[in-house]
């Protein structure tokens, strides 16, 4: 997008060590890059690796049993050469992150101002009571009615929409330049959801943020993203400007998605699928991992890896067949 | 004569009690709820969590037993059946649960599940038992052989298709279906859709169909009731109320969905403010906390469910003086030329091949399950 994203990952591969000796390759080969002020949709099943590699940007995967190779260079450092120290400065101040669970991700025993008023303290210093006043002014951001009186209640007491928004306020305590949101609106009903997606958009507008989104939900990545990153079996499938991905898409997983969804803008009688499973990521085919349930499939594709090419400007595909508007005229 | 009709079903719940057991408060599930189903057809209830729509479901089929209404099948009354023939009617209607994974027995393999319904009724001579539960997992899309495993050896959407052949095995007209694809991923949930569907054709089944989410609903029901603390608001013909939502609630609820096609033009309402507790439902109608086009009238009047000449019925007291809903979805198809001729290839390639999804390898269903933690 522009000439210097905020983060940039090159290379980036994950490999999980389980105690019985097998390797699993959670993550292969990831290339993304996000700039100042745009949102990108990071979109794929259970298992394609999206929620992994936004641990690694946040540093938070073992040590011990997960080897990790590549670079993700956040303004200017590289992430993964960083020592931890330096990690946990960054962490909630100029990286953050919302989780899909907010009753899980907030602490039972503190009120949610203890929480906000810690994050603020750890980060930015100064006394309790300009942390407390920030804080107050962070829940009204997010649109908690009646911030000086909700800033002393438990968690517990407030609602899955509102327990979303404090999770919110508390990632932008320190005006995060990156924000990741890993299924932010998952668990909650669809009338809350067009709340916090638009106090997403607001906020974006507002701060200049980057986003990273990490959803299952391609109309959720059409109402908020720039641009999308398909991922299946631990590899990007196909990178776009969201208006490509969804009117000309370039890769046969992304059609069998798009075409898997039922939706209130489209009549089919019978909905795509994509016949068998997701290959055993222990043990990956030679070549293409989409390969067995690709209704696009010729002999070169079992042969060799496909690499991930340009389709057309922006737009890019890992798929030897691309484009693929010549499989259909 | 409908194959299902429900009148004036009520379920309270006690909240809390005093010291003496005496009830303090009351969650009022569902508060006077009426419809019918037609054998054959799908209704769908629709709502947001806490609206009432799976104690419905539990109520129909005497899970739960209701503080009053009416609920016949087949013209019975199922509310005077007693223990003997209350199991009777459980051949005529099962229900499928969101969650496979907890609705199947561990310790038992597949077979064991699937004869277990036909020895309970006395379906099948235990001769014939074994090539019966062939026929179902067949009809499921399963292969035959499976019936050796255990419900951990299989994958989210193949659980499903166990649960939906258990619920089959005794050949019920009536089929519960409690949200029973949103656990399950984007590409298995057109499978699982598609097999309720078939199902339908083939054998005669009716569906009650319990989900929040619109556009699975759209593809799939007949008829579509709208459900909002413990009440429906409207309900009418799946095509008529996707055409043209009437009650500000299920206009808003249209509304909120993200739509896949980037830029859309729409409508929307966002409503402002949580959903009141069903612990305490406002006054009047019971989304006037949150309706756009409140008036005096609804704060204190609760506004009956009226029908107009097609059948679709609103409650709302504001229903003739509403702007026309037009552009909450757009007229527009949603895909683009290019990616129509796209999916119609796809599928069309797909089709020749294995019927739906019937491969299984051990190794790989444990894998991707194992990935699905790390998710």
């Amino acid at each position: 997008m522009s000439a210097s994203p905020l983060i940039e990952i090159r290379d980036l591969r994950i490999r999980f060590h389980g105690d019985d000796g097998r390797i699993t390759h959670a993550v292969d080969s990831v290339d993304l890059s996000v700039a100042n002020g745009a949102t990108l949709g990071l979109v794929g099943e259970s298992g394609c690796g999206k929620s992994v590699t936004s641990l690694a940007i946040m540093g938070l995967l073992p040590k011990q049993s997960v080897e990790i190779s590549g670079a993700i260079r956040f303004d200017g450092i590289d992430l993964l050469q960083t020592p931890d120290q330096t990690l946990r400065d960054l962490r909630g101040n100029r990286l953050a992150m919302i989780f899909q669970e907010p009753m899980t991700s907030l602490n039972p025993s503190f009120t949610i101002g203890d929480q906000i008023i810690e994050t603020i303290l750890r980060h930015r210093g100064g006394s309790r009571k300009s942390a407390r006043e920030r804080a107050v002014e962070l829940l009204r951001r997010v649109h908690i009615p009646s911030p000086e009186r909700r800033i002393d209640e438990y968690p517990h007491k407030l609602s899955g929409g509102m327990r979303q928004r404090v999770m919110i306020a508390m990632a932008l305590a320190c005006d995060p330049r990156l924000l990741i949101a890993d299924e932010p609106t998952t668990a909650l009903d669809v009338t809350l959801q067009a709340q916090i997606l638009e106090l997403m958009r607001e906020l974006k507008a507002a701060s200049g943020a980057a986003i990273i989104l990490i959803t299952h939900d391609l109309g959720v990545v059409a109402e908020v993203c720039d641009e999308v990153a398909v991922m299946y079996a631990g590899e990007i499938v196909e990178r776009a400007p969201v208006d490509d991905l969804f009117s000309a898409p370039q890769h046969p997983y992304t059609v069998g998605l798009l075409g898997s969804i039922p939706r209130l803008d489209h009549r089919a009688e019978q909905l795509a699928t994509i016949e068998g499973m997701v290959p055993n990521m222990a043990q990956l085919p030679a070549g293409c991992r989409f390969a067995a349930r690709c209704p696009f499939v010729l002999d070169a594709c079992t042969k060799a890896p496909p690499p991930l090419i340009e389709v057309s400007p922006g737009h890019l595909s890992r798929c030897i067949r691309a484009p693929l508007e010549r499989l259909v005229s | 004569m409908a194959l299902l009709e429900v009148t004036g079903l009520v379920k309270h719940f006690v909240a809390q009690r005093s010291l003496f057991g005496r009830a303090l408060a009351h969650v009022k599930a569902v508060d006077g709820v009426s419809f019918s189903l037609e054998a054959g057809k799908t209704l769908a209830l629709v709502g947001e969590s806490g609206c009432g729509k799976s104690t419905v479901s539990r109520l129909v089929l005497r899970l739960i037993e209701p503080d009053a209404g009416t609920v016949r099948f087949n013209g019975r009354d199922l509310l005077a059946l007693d223990a003997d023939s209350l199991r009777k009617f459980r051949r005529e209607a099962q229900i499928i649960f969101q969650d496979p994974y907890a609705s199947l027995n561990p310790r038992m393999t597949v077979g064991q599940i699937l004869t277990e319904p036909l020895a309970l009724h006395d379906l099948v001579a235990p001769a014939q038992r074994r090539a019966r539960v062939a026929e179902l997992l067949r009809l499921v899309g399963l292969e035959p052989r499976l019936a050796r495993r255990y419900p951990h050896e299989f994958s989210g959407g193949q659980r499903q298709r166990i649960a939906i052949a258990r619920a089959l095995a005794v050949e019920p007209k009536l089929i519960i279906c409690d949200e029973p694809v949103s656990a399950l991923d984007v590409s298995i949930r057109a499978q699982i859709l598609n097999l309720l569907r078939e199902l339908q054709d083939r054998l005669g089944l009716a569906y009650i169909f319990v989900s929040h989410d619109l556009a699975v609903v759209k593809h799939i029901a007949d008829h579509v009731a709208v459900m909002n603390l413990g009440q429906i608001v409207e309900t009418a013909e799946a095509d008529a109320l996707f055409a043209s939502p009437r009650h500000p609630y299920s206009r808003a609820l249209l509304s909120a969905i993200p739509l896949p096609q980037p830029k859309a033009k729409r409508t929307t309402v966002l409503l402002e403010g949580e959903i009141p507790s069903a612990l305490n439902p406002p006054a009047g109608c019971r989304f006037h906390t949150r309706c756009p086009f409140v008036i005096e009238r609804c704060r204190s009047e609760a506004p009956p469910l009226l029908a107009d000449s097609t059948g679709h019925a609103t409650a709302c007291h504001r229903t003739a003086e509403l702007p026309p809903a037009d552009a909450i979805l757009p007229a527009a198809g949603g895909f683009s030329p290019a990616l129509a001729k796209l999916v119609a290839a796809f599928s069309q390639k797909t089709e020749g091949a294995s019927p739906a999804g019937v491969g299984i390898q051990g190794t790989a269903s444990a894998t991707t399950e194992a990935m699905g933690t790390v998710r």
